[in-house]
């Protein structure tokens, strides 16, 4: 039965009291030295930049990735896109789905607004042929990024930027290799994820040793350590953590140390604590894809292409990375990755 | 015998297996022993200390809002912004301490304040519209994981906090949600006091106090137990109030543990609070539970999670060990309730 007048009046006046109270602890103003970058969320556009720049704002570029909200890489990967964007002088809109059949309609909304370019990543790249296909066809260039390196051609992109998955996790495996461990795990931080899948098979192929993969939910990081902890307990033989992410990262460092165990930790993209790990010795290494190159290159890309008619790659896949990082060169990027720029 | 001859059932003395068996947790008991036994004996980790740690720490995190939710579903309603609710509270502390520099404990408490003002909005829009709980508290999870994402990225630039362990007084805070408790070889973590401490509390407020008999009155008949008196809308508000408490206490023990949040924590373990509840012995339909029950539920979930990694099995299977867990505990539920009289 619905509420008495008053009695909810009194109640949800108390409660807009209360969140306006604690929300204004933190939206009235930005601290000194910060910037707010704007979006966020899975669609946005990033407004073209001063009239004195090349394009003047006519082109429009649209990025559809196959992201979940909130990843932390693919939020940088779409900063270096606005970052460019505006640099250029061009519009750039940034739409994202993990699913292919939602990820294929973004595109066939995109062509249908007329866009000049489209940049694509393609993590299940038959999902994807029919409207990239499209795409082609409408004489609208086309730049896959991040995944699909293998099959970018066939499909009729102009160039490739990022690095394969595979190699990425290969360039890992080495790196324990060398370090000469035995056994390693790979954590896998999203089910179904085929990236991630393909970099546990890289690190295995070039690892040598045993290796397996773990599966946990970066949405609960506190279940993450306590799983990685687990696995550490149940074989001590482990002498080699590989994780995908900098907050699962976080996670599998607390795990090594809680469980005493004297693994090797590594890992795929930096963020701040990261870093920090690295500077102290805790985490041997970490292999950076360099995703703001990823957002940053192919907006420049197709700049160039529309503008001045040039094909730049020549077909060949230009490669963001993998950049490994560890004691010796992580003071060099520090500061750039702290401003979320590599 | 005529009809009229039969005695009152009401007045039959039953055995003290059948009140046993009618108990709404038994069903979790049984299969949390089941669990236990059956890793104890296929691992050789599961039952050292260690490995009791760790998977005593996994069933608390989820066991304190599995508690929560199932007083909340015994007072007839669900709460699905119960998951991504400790993802909110993490990171608005993390963002008040990290980015604007408010005292760390200040932060934790108005988080608290939020928690329970974002539980207070979601009681009064069912109590006052009349709409289903399950719709209201959808809207709030959609909405909470935009403000997650949108505004954490909008203040810090970024979709995860980091640097959290460099915010004064943040090993200070750690003694109350992360510390660890060391009893001979045994290390006891603070989510598993905490969980033991809300289940107590929570079984004694359910079977002990008057508050206890308002929930079940409310989950089971709202306008019977408005007319014997109950204060149905006070029990409902403090309900939800209470979850997102819990929701509050779930997010400070996975942040001051980790010390780190994504924009993403939380979303998705709404579903996994109540699965804990009904295999605890919680109806969907309100007015049977209990709370030892929905920790029951947990240590399962908890046993079943690392026993899985102990075995060394693919952890891939978890989540259809969990479907067929809840359809086998719905199934007992339904079976226990029929024979209790329980309406299903």
């Amino acid at each position: 039965m619905p509420l008495e007048g008053e009695t909810m009046r009194k109640i949800l006046a108390a409660a807009a009291c209360v969140v306006g109270l604690t929300m204004t602890a933190c939206t009235n103003e930005v601290p000194a030295g910060k910037t707010t970058p704007s979006g966020g969320a899975d669609q946005s556009a990033s407004a073209p930049a001063g009239s004195d720049d090349k394009a003047d704002g006519k082109y429009t570029f649209a990025m559809v990735t196959h992201s979940s909200a909130g990843d932390a890489f693919w939020d940088i990967v779409k900063s270096g896109g606005e970052d460019a964007a505006a640099k250029m002088g061009v519009t750039m809109t940034y739409q994202a789905d993990p699913d292919p059949a939602q990820q294929s309609i973004l595109i066939t909304n995109a062509i249908a607004q007329g866009v000049d370019g489209i940049i694509v990543s393609m993590a299940n790249p038959d999902g994807l042929k029919e409207a990239i296909g499209k795409a082609v066809e409408a004489k609208i260039p086309v730049i896959t990024i991040n995944s699909g390196i293998e099959r970018y051609k066939e499909f009729g992109a102009m160039t490739h930027v990022g690095q394969s998955e595979e190699l990425a996790g290969e360039t890992a495996g080495e790196q324990f290799k060398a370090a000469g461990k035995s056994k390693m795990i790979c954590v896998i931080h999203e089910a179904g994820n085929i990236g991630q899948e393909q970099r546990c098979a890289g690190a295995a192929k070039t690892f040598g040793g045993s290796a397996e993969n773990l599966q946990v939910d970066i949405a609960d990081l506190a279940a993450v350590q306590n799983t990685v902890t687990a696995k550490l307990q149940a074989d001590p033989s482990i002498d080699a953590v590989f994780t995908l992410n900098g907050s699962v990262t976080t996670a599998a460092l607390k795990a090594i140390e809680g469980a005493g165990s004297e693994a090797m930790l590594g890992g795929i993209d930096l963020d701040a604590d990261v870093v920090t790990a690295i500077k102290d010795g805790k985490v041997s290494f970490a292999v950076d894809q360099q995703p703001y190159a990823q957002g940053w290159l192919p907006i420049v890309f197709l700049t160039q292409k529309v503008s001045d008619a040039m094909d730049t790659g020549g077909g060949q896949p230009v490669y963001s990375g993998p950049l490994v990082v560890t004691k010796d060169n992580v003071e060099q990027i520090a500061d750039a990755i702290s401003r979320g720029k590599h | 015998m005529t009809e009229r001859e039969k005695p009152d059932e009401r007045a039959v003395a039953t055995s003290h297996l059948t009140t046993v068996m009618r108990r709404p947790e038994i069903g979790a008991v049984i299969a949390a022993v089941a669990v236990l036994v059956f890793f104890a004996l296929n691992t050789t980790t599961f039952l050292t200390p260690a490995g009791i740690s760790t998977w005593l720490e996994s069933s608390a995190t989820i066991g304190i809002m599995a508690v929560a939710v199932a007083l909340l579903m015994i007072g007839g309603h669900f709460d699905l912004s119960a998951g991504v609710m400790t993802g909110t509270t993490a990171l608005f502390v993390g963002i008040l301490a990290g980015t604007y520099g408010v005292n760390l404990w200040l932060a934790v408490i108005l988080a608290l304040v939020l928690a329970l003002a974002i539980g207070a909005a979601n009681g009064a829009i069912v109590l006052r519209t009349g709409l289903p709980s399950f719709i209201v508290t959808l809207a709030t999870f959609f909405i909470l994981q935009g403000i997650n994402l949108a505004v954490t990225k909008l203040l810090t630039g970024t979709v995860a906090l980091q640097g959290i362990d460099k915010i004064s007084g943040f090993f200070t805070v750690r003694q109350l949600f992360g510390s660890t408790l060391h009893l001979g070889p045994f290390a006891i973590k603070a989510p598993v006091i905490w969980f033991i401490v809300v289940t107590a509390i929570a079984t004694w407020v359910l079977q002990r106090t008057r508050v206890g008999n308002h929930i079940f009155a409310v989950g089971g008949d709202r306008s019977a137990a408005r007319a014997v008196g109950v204060r149905d809308i006070r029990t409902i508000m403090a309900l939800f109030m209470t979850t997102s408490a819990a929701g509050w206490l779930v997010g400070m023990l996975a942040l001051f543990k980790v010390g780190t949040a994504q924009a993403t924590t939380g979303v998705g373990q709404e579903f996994i609070y109540i699965i804990c509840a009904v295999v605890g012995g919680c109806m969907l339909t309100g007015g049977f539970g209990s709370a030892i029950g929905a920790a029951f539920g947990a240590l399962i979930y908890g046993m079943t999670y690392q026993g899985i990694v102990y075995a060394g099995w693919d952890n891939n299977w978890l989540k259809t060990f969990l479907g067929i867990m809840l359809l086998a505990a719905v199934l007992v539920n339904w079976s226990v309730a029929r024979r209790a009289g329980v309406r299903s």
